[in-house]
């Protein structure tokens, strides 16, 4: 055993609320963060519909350099930004004049800066190059908004990006979690981020994965867990979170959010009914397996289960890999939801916004209910007991939460959070 | 005077935080004294050539050491023009 890792700052900018408590207030409350894009629907695509953070609220200079906001088009950057400054200032740590080489960055993104890219391309395709600007490096490269961020708190230790797709924001994570707990870094800035727009949401409209029914209804769009699901809604966003080991922590006096107790991240090698879309059922109940056993932590005393739950056919194949890795009895079975419900499948950032969200439940000790469950889908009710899923938002015990992202490439990432009492 | 007034507005762009509008002078240099980055250059060229419709070199941009370079450069070029 290492040293302990704990949560003492966390951000947030999503389609659910800039603010931590804008966007746990919404998860309780069942607020829908999916809105209709006259943008998508002018470019004919199926689902004209998508999760993206408000920033009309939002003053940039409170985050940015004044001189780093010209031609500024990576969203990712924008949210990653607004997140890790956030998680930053509650963790009570200040942009210093120094190299703090005890601090890292690990920020997990599928691609950066797709506008500015769309904008690159066309200028060198008219032959104009030397007109890109100094910024097309940064805003395209998928480390830019770890870099961005490493330099407003002049981190001095590991500062890079981390990719597994959809599973890039718990890896992220654990990436921050292990180089604490390795006792090579003392605080680790960590996260992930992904971009709007259709840029990064088209591909997935041409896989036909995305809802098409409900352009007019984008409130009922994402349905995890239903007999009605039908697609995820695409959306972007970041979080952040602030890991420190917790004498660090405790010694400064910083308030901990949570502990992160263990994890894993595996992969199942695209065999057995694995592929570039879907999971091999063993590589998932492998994932959470070792995660519990990384943690130290036993099945029954698992007090919620917070999945990746897209809202696709493979919700209940999903359940089936948790209950199997489990191994408890139905009626045993922990309650289990999913926030893509609110806001939508945010790629890359999924993970961690919906990590803020676990976290939350443990600082709160509420679980928050699932969204638009009529009818839960009737192979999830031949596995588990449907209070297991339909319950709604109130006060709950959490002690220990587990939480899983799985991506394309057959990659799986579980981590588990523990209930921290500040004395 | 006109031509330094659109520069200086350029220029101000591209300051760091720390350096204050006042310190954009005639003879001020970009990289010693107004800490411009030579990456940040880059875009004051970009921004130069639309303001002023002129195109800059390589070795213009070579040249600019100060802010009474470039202006030197730009009022080259508009009556080359």
């Amino acid at each position: 055993m290492g040293r302990r890792v704990v949560i003492t700052g966390m951000g947030v900018c999503s389609p659910l609320g800039n603010t931590l408590s804008q966007f746990t207030t919404n998860l309780y409350e069942g607020k829908n963060g999916i809105r209709f894009w006259e943008e998508l629907a002018a470019l004919n695509f199926s689902c004209q519909l998508g999760g993206k953070p408000d920033l009309s609220e939002i003053e940039l200079t409170n985050y940015f350099a004044k001189n780093q906001l010209n031609g500024l088009q990576s969203t990712g950057i924008i949210y990653g930004m607004i997140a890790a400054t956030d998680a930053a200032t509650q963790a009570q740590i200040q942009p210093s004049d120094s190299t703090n080489w005890n601090l890292g960055v690990q920020f997990g993104t599928g691609i950066s800066g797709v506008a500015k890219f769309r904008e690159a391309i066309y200028k060198i395709d008219e032959s104009n190059v030397r007109r890109l600007g100094s910024t097309s490096v940064y805003q395209t490269m998928s480390s830019g908004v770890s870099a961005l961020i490493a330099g407003k708190y002049g981190a001095g230790n590991v500062v890079a990006t981390n990719s597994s797709a959809c599973s890039s924001g718990v890896e992220a994570l654990l990436l921050g979690f292990e180089r604490i707990q390795h006792g090579k870094a003392t605080q680790m800035l960590v996260g992930s981020t992904s971009d709007s727009g259709p840029y990064i949401w088209g591909g997935f409209d041409a896989l036909r994965v995305l809802p098409r029914k409900y352009n007019a209804e984008p409130e009922q769009a994402s349905r995890p867990m239903s007999a009605s699901a039908s697609g995820f809604v695409p959306a972007s966003g970041a979080a952040a979170f602030v890991l420190e080991d917790l004498e660090t922590a405790q010694k400064r006096g910083a308030t901990i959010l949570a502990e992160i107790v263990g994890g894993n991240v595996n992969s199942g090698g695209m065999r057995s009914g694995g592929s570039m879309t879907a999971a091999n059922p063993e590589g998932i109940q492998r994932c959470i397996q070792a995660a519990l056993n990384n943690a130290q932590v036993e099945a029954h005393q698992i007090s919620s289960i917070n999945g990746h739950l897209t809202a696709t056919t493979k919700d209940s194949f999903e359940i089936a890999q948790w209950k199997e890795a489990l191994g408890l009895a139905a009626a045993d079975f922990p309650p289990i939801n999913s926030f893509k419900g609110h806001f939508g499948h945010a790629l890359a950032a999924s993970g961690a916004i919906e990590c803020v969200g676990v976290v939350q439940q443990l600082v709160t000790q509420q679980r928050f209910g699932n969204r638009n469950i009529e009818e839960v889908h009737p192979q999830i009710v031949h596995l588990v007991p449907e209070e297991k899923i339909t319950f709604s938002s109130s006060t709950y015990p959490q002690n220990y939460i587990i939480k899983a992202s799985f991506g394309f490439g057959d990659v799986n990432a579980c981590i588990i959070f523990k209930h921290y009492q500040n004395t | 005077m006109e031509h330094l007034t659109k520069l200086k507005a350029i220029i101000e762009k591209y300051l760091p935080e720390d350096v204050d509008v006042a310190s954009i002078q005639l003879e001020s240099k970009f990289i010693e004294e107004l800490n411009i980055n030579s990456a940040h250059l880059v875009d004051i060229v970009l921004d130069v050539e639309d303001e002023f419709d002129i195109m800059l070199e390589n070795e213009d941009m070579d040249k600019m050491k100060s802010v009474q370079d470039a202006l030197s450069i730009i009022e080259a070029k508009i009556k080359a023009a």
